[in-house]
């Protein structure tokens, strides 16, 4: 689950880390106000949405009069923001941060993330922030450094001195620093979170460090013990589809094509599209239907992958393992009635009892295209579908 | 031979009296599986299908000398069952329950491997070897006794393998499925090592998806320790990049960890590749007729 900036710095600030003086706002005239609480003759307007590259697409601003902000908040709070991180139709804004303003003297950058490689938590640290860090580690590695750390370990100053090295800080940034890593880390575990990253993270011009920026993101795994945290999940920065798929326990990531799919597990889901692509043809979504594809569950699929009016034919493709493919068939013809699917509709079951299964749903008084191969199927759908 | 688990393993059930582990007991028993009891906590001295149960790990290994675990307990309190059952001397943990939180797992993995415990899964179908025992929720009648070892991020997908090669007549020596989180008791690696030495094993089918790098890993080690042909299929070529589909594992981050990239590097190490899901089962026949 991601966070706001304004939510992640928040956070920030309860571990004792230096984030900027700031307001959230949810109403251009909630502005002024938020300004003079703030003091100052300058400050920083910064629109609130899941996705990077705000700035360069004027989600961020400098602004030296209220009225400036106020024009901000008029024109973003309740459009849509689009970076090159969204997709063509953006994130919706409904939260502008306003924070007072700070006089960089240089940008680094840090992150935290979970390595899978040597199963520890990592910290990864850069004299080159506020740029796109794929490109350092790419163009110049030796400008970043990975420093794997063990919670409680009695050497994490140690692993902060060797990052603080490579930022290039000195004596009194870098007991700053030492401190930070502390107060960093015990939120990494404390909170759940799966990354953490400041970019940038900023020497001001009196020689301190500033955390400019805050990505968190929360292993969502772990909120059923941080109701607190819980409460910050935004719904809005979800795509609506996928948002009501995560309701109903489905997992569901739309595509760009016109061949729907439903398939029980990830792994087979991912190679059922691999399939229609091998084939000539373009899955317009990804669906796990789960473990127990019942009449429900499958009803409530055909419902969210019918919402996509780019789809002209469903492939289902069930392995049915524990559960019984006859018990499966008679749950997808009730939910195409159910639904009232359109479209044609190929279905390929296999495993537990799929000879039942095929004939039930050869016999039913609907159209289905039962087809045993998984190579014909994905075919046959291709062929529909143009 | 086989892997891992065989007819003398000896097995306790964490979570029996729960609905997912009652059921999947019940079957496993029906399977062949020597189930000798259960552990839930508050229900001691209960008998559930046939078997007694206890209210800790520590006490079932005392009364019924089992070898081996599987899990079936939520999420939640999956980090305690598997140290509890390591702690008590169970040298083989298979944990099927999903969505653990990663920050549990490093310590799980942390500790099970100070103890010198084998941990498969989490968020797996577990560990069959085929006529012999089924520690698991994969469905037993798709095996076959055979000559295959099937190695597995992900449940559906190895089934598929399992077909086909069941189809074409070779069976199974043993399947693993090692589960698509990101930090795995188990790798493909330490899979790979026990169907290297493992006799009944003539090939090995392993099968990936996106996400990670468990399969340039596997690809790297395959080239300078394993003799047996290798037969891959990798999930996800079409998947677009940064998207999430579905397993914690399989997300492209950074243009890491693609397909393509996986399927490059294990050509490379000599693997085969088959190329289409469907195709897994010809392959591998292909290989094994050259």
């Amino acid at each position: 689950m991601n966070l706001h900036e304004y939510q992640g710095k928040a956070l920030f600030a309860e571990y004792n880390l230096p984030v900027s003086k700031g307001k959230i706002i949810y109403r251009a005239d909630e502005v002024t106000d938020a300004c003079n609480e703030i003091g100052g003759t300058s400050w920083v307007v910064k629109a609130q949405v899941h996705a990077g590259g705000r700035g360069k697409s004027g989600g961020v601003q400098l602004i030296n009069t209220a009225e400036d902000g106020i024009k901000f908040a008029e024109k973003w709070l309740g459009n849509n923001l689009v970076t090159y991180q969204t997709d063509a139709k953006g994130q919706p804004v409904n939260s502008i941060l306003i924070e007072e303003c700070t006089n960089i003297s240089s940008e680094l950058y840090l992150s935290a993330v979970i390595d899978r490689d040597s199963q520890k938590i990592v910290f990864i640290g850069s004299s080159e922030g506020g740029v796109n860090i794929e490109d350092v580690a790419k163009n110049m590695p030796e400008k970043i450094i990975y420093q794997g750390v063990v919670y409680g370990d009695k050497s994490l100053p140690d692993s902060a001195l060797n990052i603080a090295k490579v930022l290039k800080l000195n004596n009194v940034q870098t007991n700053q620093f030492i401190s930070m890593i502390d107060n960093l880390l015990r939120l990494f575990v404390e909170k759940d979170l799966s990354l953490l990253e400041i970019n940038p993270l900023v020497i001001t011009d009196s020689g301190d460090l500033l955390c400019l920026d805050a990505k968190v993101n929360i292993d969502s795994n772990a909120l059923f013990r941080h109701p607190e945290l819980l409460e910050m999940y935004d719904e809005t920065q979800e795509d609506p589809q996928e948002a009501e798929a995560a309701k109903n326990d489905l997992s569901y990531v739309s595509l760009d094509g016109n061949i729907g799919c439903m398939v029980n597990g990830a792994g087979l889901a991912m190679g059922t599209m691999d399939t229609i692509k091998f084939y000539g043809g373009n899955p317009a979504n990804f669906l796990d239907v789960g473990g127990t594809a019942t009449q429900e569950r499958v009803a409530k699929a055909f419902k969210i992958i019918l919402e996509d009016p780019d789809v002209k034919v469903v492939l289902v493709n069930i392995f049915g393992g524990i559960v019984r493919c006859d018990l499966i068939a008679k749950g997808i013809i009730a939910a195409i009635k159910e639904v009232e699917v359109k479209i044609p509709v190929v279905v390929r079951l296999e495993g537990n009892s799929a000879d039942k299964g095929s004939k039930i749903l050869s016999k039913a008084d609907i159209k289905i295209d039962s087809i045993n191969d998984l190579a014909d199927a994905a075919k046959k759908a291709v062929e529909l579908a143009k | 031979m086989s892997i891992l688990v065989n007819k003398d393993t000896r097995l306790i059930v964490q979570g029996f009296t729960g609905s997912q582990g009652t059921l999947h007991s019940e079957q496993s028993i029906e399977y062949g599986t020597n189930i000798v009891g259960g552990v839930t906590p508050g229900k001691g001295g209960m008998e559930h299908l046939g078997k007694p149960v206890f209210n800790s790990v520590n006490e079932a290994v005392e009364e019924l000398d089992p070898n081996a675990s599987i899990i079936f307990v939520p999420a939640k309190f999956c980090k305690e069952s598997i140290i509890e059952s390591a702690e008590a001397g169970i040298k083989l943990i298979v944990c099927i329950t999903e969505g653990i939180p990663t920050l549990d797992m490093l310590e799980v993995k942390k500790r099970i491997d100070d103890l010198g415990v084998r941990l498969i899964g989490p968020n797996c179908p577990g560990v069959i070897t085929p006529g012999e025992a089924k520690l698991g929720i994969m469905p037993g009648n798709i095996h076959k006794p055979g000559s295959i070892g099937i190695i597995s991020r992900s449940g559906t997908l190895t089934y598929e393998a399992v077909k086909q090669t069941t189809d074409l007549g070779f069976g199974q020596s043993s399947c693993v499925g090692i589960g698509g989180d990101p930090i795995p008791g188990s790798s493909f690696i330490d899979m790979l090592k026990l169907f290297e030495d493992d006799d009944q094993t003539e090939a090995i089918v392993l099968v990936g998806e996106i996400g990670g790098n468990a399969e340039e890993a596997a690809a790297e080690y395959i080239k300078n320790n394993v003799t047996k042909p290798v037969i891959s299929y990798i999930a996800g070529q079409t998947a677009p990049a940064g998207k999430r589909m579905g397993h914690a594992g399989a997300i492209i981050a950074g243009g890491k960890g693609t397909a393509k990239d996986k399927i490059e590097k294990l050509k490379e190490c000599g693997v085969h590749i088959a190329d289409n899901l469907v195709s897994i089962g010809s392959k591998v026949a292909e290989v094994l007729q050259h």
